[in-house]
């Protein structure tokens, strides 16, 4: 016992040295699930900070350092990581990655003046009524109005089918601007099915539903992770619509042991794709998969482009590492709508509300990769 | 037999007295009154939520270590106390917005979780109580999962003093309070560490009286032996659903407050691992300990905070602290060793005396 309390002090003190090494940086709190079934969005968002900080560190000038802190998507965890990040001397968060975790961080945050950008929390409820809270990806209802615009506008359908998830915010938000925005465009939805976490596996009664109302286009405000088990029992069904989904969907096409060519076709509307030919996401995506060994997704998108926006801001608002994050807080409110950030997911700029704007571009596969579609 | 009743009393005494000295402790610490003494934000943030996993583990363990009946749906009560409470807290504001009742609102908030518990738990009782063997663990487990299904489909919104409630469709007028999937939205805060300790307080007297009533002597005696207790007219289901309802109860106290300490709570945070998550606090704790339950709700939630400096470790050494724990306890040498100590202790002061 006293051997293993040895070690575990000596561990410690480890840690702390190789804190107290980078003093004059500005510590900016992340906080992600970077364990636990939404671990894969976490680290995304981790290692899209880190490799941001690490370029803006390289050129001199501000030092950033990222303090990352687990909250497995849950809000209770998520304030105590908040709070531990706090008493590590974050001056700005980044956080939290969960819709859920950010609703909970984002209220303590707005009571106690931190300033906070999410990178990819996307319920509307996070910034509504709170001057403090900026959000670098499209909010829930934007992606559902902006994907029935794009199939009206594109006229891809007219006969829609949705199958979302109900019991995910993300799912139901996106589900219900878009049922609004299809009815005011004269789009019609023909069927909708619903499923939960617990019955992801068998999507045969949702598919058929689909198949029996004819409806050409199947809209999947979902995660990739059913979404891929959709297409993959579609396909043994004999049913090919075209399958049209959010930025959720991104990630299916490194899923372990997916068959691409099931993806053939399928249209998703997202602010980032990794084989974009443009310089910035050449290099991001090349530095990325060095460093981790992984295709980057959009949530390690979203987090590089909030490192970038932070950085702007905070050249802009005069934030120095000593400025107690209370204090950070309005000049970084007023620098943030001043501010225009190119990154990879778009020309980035902000209003009084915390919203971003940029274009949602959408993506279609062939051969495996995404496309631009027009 | 008088022995024995000192025995409990102080026994009793203990664990009143260890609550009380750790709040004034805390209080001292939050004060700030001396240097050096002070609590960190990240432990400041857990007081409240200790003082839930303590209530939840002191409930739990009345119905797993005192009345012996394996239950996994505690979480499940937890919910629905956290979410009727709330509405509770959130219609009072919403209808009488002028005047300030936020002591009314929380205590109210309490008394609504505690009754809809309690009435779960009644519908779930009475037809389950009456079997033998572990069906109530089988059935506790379906509700806890029914129940999480359930608010995941539930909407309620308020438009001053009247509540619209529907199921499934989000279109509802006024002001939405449970929002489906999304949970409670917009909770107005009222949860203290003052509060959290009251409520521990209530549990403890609640809990300690009950087991060492007569009522409580019969319970435990329906654990030992059911067929000794039946054949000396004890009312089995009557006493065993007295512990269950009065547990479940409980829960739905602490779930209340958990509801009004966070800004919004989502029905999935009481999934199946928190109500095992409850469970491995009276495990480790020991089974029909009180205090030790105490002590390990407590202990078992600062540690994963504790090891945040860890990094990625930390849920490895979290779970590697839980076997050592569970080894060590039950090892009969370290018992002995114990035994032997307490036994010198002993010996020495009666030396004293003589």
């Amino acid at each position: 016992m006293k051997k293993i309390l040895a070690i575990a002090l000596a561990l410690a003190m480890m840690m702390t040295a190789s804190f107290a090494m980078a003093e004059e940086a500005i510590k900016i709190g992340v906080i992600g699930p970077m364990t636990g079934p939404y671990a894969v969005y976490g680290l995304a968002v981790q290692y899209g900070a880190q490799i941001a900080a690490e370029e803006i560190n390289a050129q001199g000038g501000i030092q950033l350092e990222i303090l990352a802190a687990d909250d497995q998507g849950d809000g209770e965890l998520g304030v105590n990581a908040y709070n531990d990040l706090l008493d590590d001397g974050a001056n700005i968060m980044l956080a939290t990655v969960t819709s859920g975790s950010c609703l909970a961080v984002s209220d303590v945050a707005y009571e106690e003046r931190v300033f906070m950008l999410t990178p990819s929390g996307s319920a509307d409820a996070i910034t509504v009524g709170k001057d403090n809270i900026y959000r670098v990806c499209f909010k829930d209802s934007a992606q559902g109005l902006a994907s029935a615009q794009y199939i009206a506008d594109h006229k891809l359908a007219t006969k829609i089918g949705v199958i979302y998830n109900n019991a995910l915010d993300y799912s139901i938000g996106i589900y219900n601007s878009f049922k609004t925005k299809a009815a005011e465009l004269g789009l019609e939805i023909v069927a909708e099915a619903a499923f939960s976490d617990d019955t992801n596996a068998d999507f045969s009664v949702q598919i058929s539903k689909m198949q029996e109302a004819g409806a050409e286009l199947v809209f999947l405000p979902i995660y990739y992770t059913p979404a891929s088990l959709i297409l993959s029992q579609s396909a043994s069904a004999g049913y090919s619509p075209i399958f049209f989904g959010v930025d959720g969907m991104d990630g299916i096409l490194t899923l372990e042991g997916f068959d691409k060519t099931l993806a053939e076709g399928v249209m998703l509307l997202t602010p980032f794709s990794a084989d974009a030919e443009d310089e910035l996401t050449r290099n991001f995506v090349a530095t990325y998969q060095a460093k981790y060994g992984e295709i980057p997704n959009q949530f390690a998108a979203d987090a590089y482009d909030g490192v970038y926006a932070l950085k702007a801001a905070i050249e802009l608002a005069g934030i120095t590492a000593d400025t107690a994050p209370e204090d950070a807080c309005d000049p970084m409110i007023a620098a943030m709508q001043q501010i225009e950030v190119a990154g990879l997911t778009g020309t980035m700029r902000w209003d009084a509300t915390g919203e971003v704007d940029k274009t949602p571009t959408a993506v279609v596969i062939k051969d495996g990769v995404y496309v631009g579609a027009k | 037999m008088k022995m024995k009743k000192f025995k409990n009393l102080s026994g009793n005494l203990i664990t009143y007295a260890m609550v009380v000295v750790a709040f004034l402790l805390c209080e001292l610490a939050l004060s700030g009154m001396i240097d050096g003494f002070k609590m960190s934000r990240s432990l400041k943030g857990q007081l409240v939520p200790i003082c839930v996993y303590i209530v939840m583990a002191v409930s739990l363990n009345l119905t797993v270590g005192i009345s012996g009946e394996l239950s996994l749906g505690h979480a499940g009560f937890m919910s629905l106390g956290a979410f009727s409470g709330i509405l509770f807290s959130q219609w009072l504001l919403s209808a009488f917005p002028q005047t300030d009742l936020a002591l009314v609102r929380l205590v109210g908030a309490l008394i609504t979780g505690g009754i809809v518990a309690a009435i779960a738990g009644v519908l779930i009782g009475i037809p389950v109580l009456r079997l033998r063997g572990d069906y109530l663990a089988i059935v506790t487990l379906a509700f806890g999962e029914i129940i999480r299904n359930l608010l995941n489909c539930v909407y309620f919104s308020l438009e001053g003093a009247s509540v619209h409630f529907s199921f499934l469709d989000p279109n509802l007028p006024g002001t939405v309070v449970i929002n489906g999937p999304m949970g409670a939205i917009g909770v107005k805060k009222l949860a203290s560490f003052e509060a959290g300790f009251l409520l521990v307080l209530f549990t403890l007297v609640v809990v300690l009286n009950l087991i060492n009533s007569r009522s409580g002597r019969a319970i435990m005696a329906i654990r030992d032996n059911r067929i000794a207790a039946e054949s000396v007219g004890i009312h089995v289901t009557k006493y065993r659903m007295l512990a269950f309802v009065i547990s479940a109860a409980l829960a739905g106290m602490a779930g209340a407050l958990y509801g009004l300490n966070y800004s919004t709570v989502q029905a999935a945070k009481f999934k199946f691992d928190t109500s095992i998550l409850v469970l491995v606090f009276v495990v480790l704790g020991g089974i029909g300990n009180i205090r030790g339950s105490i002590i390990a709700a407590t202990v078992l939630t600062v540690l994963p905070e504790m090891l945040r400096d860890f990094g990625t470790y930390r849920m490895l050494i979290y779970a590697i602290v839980l076997i050592v724990v569970m080894l060590a306890t039950n090892s009969p040498m370290l018992r002995s060793t114990l035994d032997g100590l307490a036994g010198k202790l002993k010996n020495a002061k009666e030396g004293d005396k003589a």
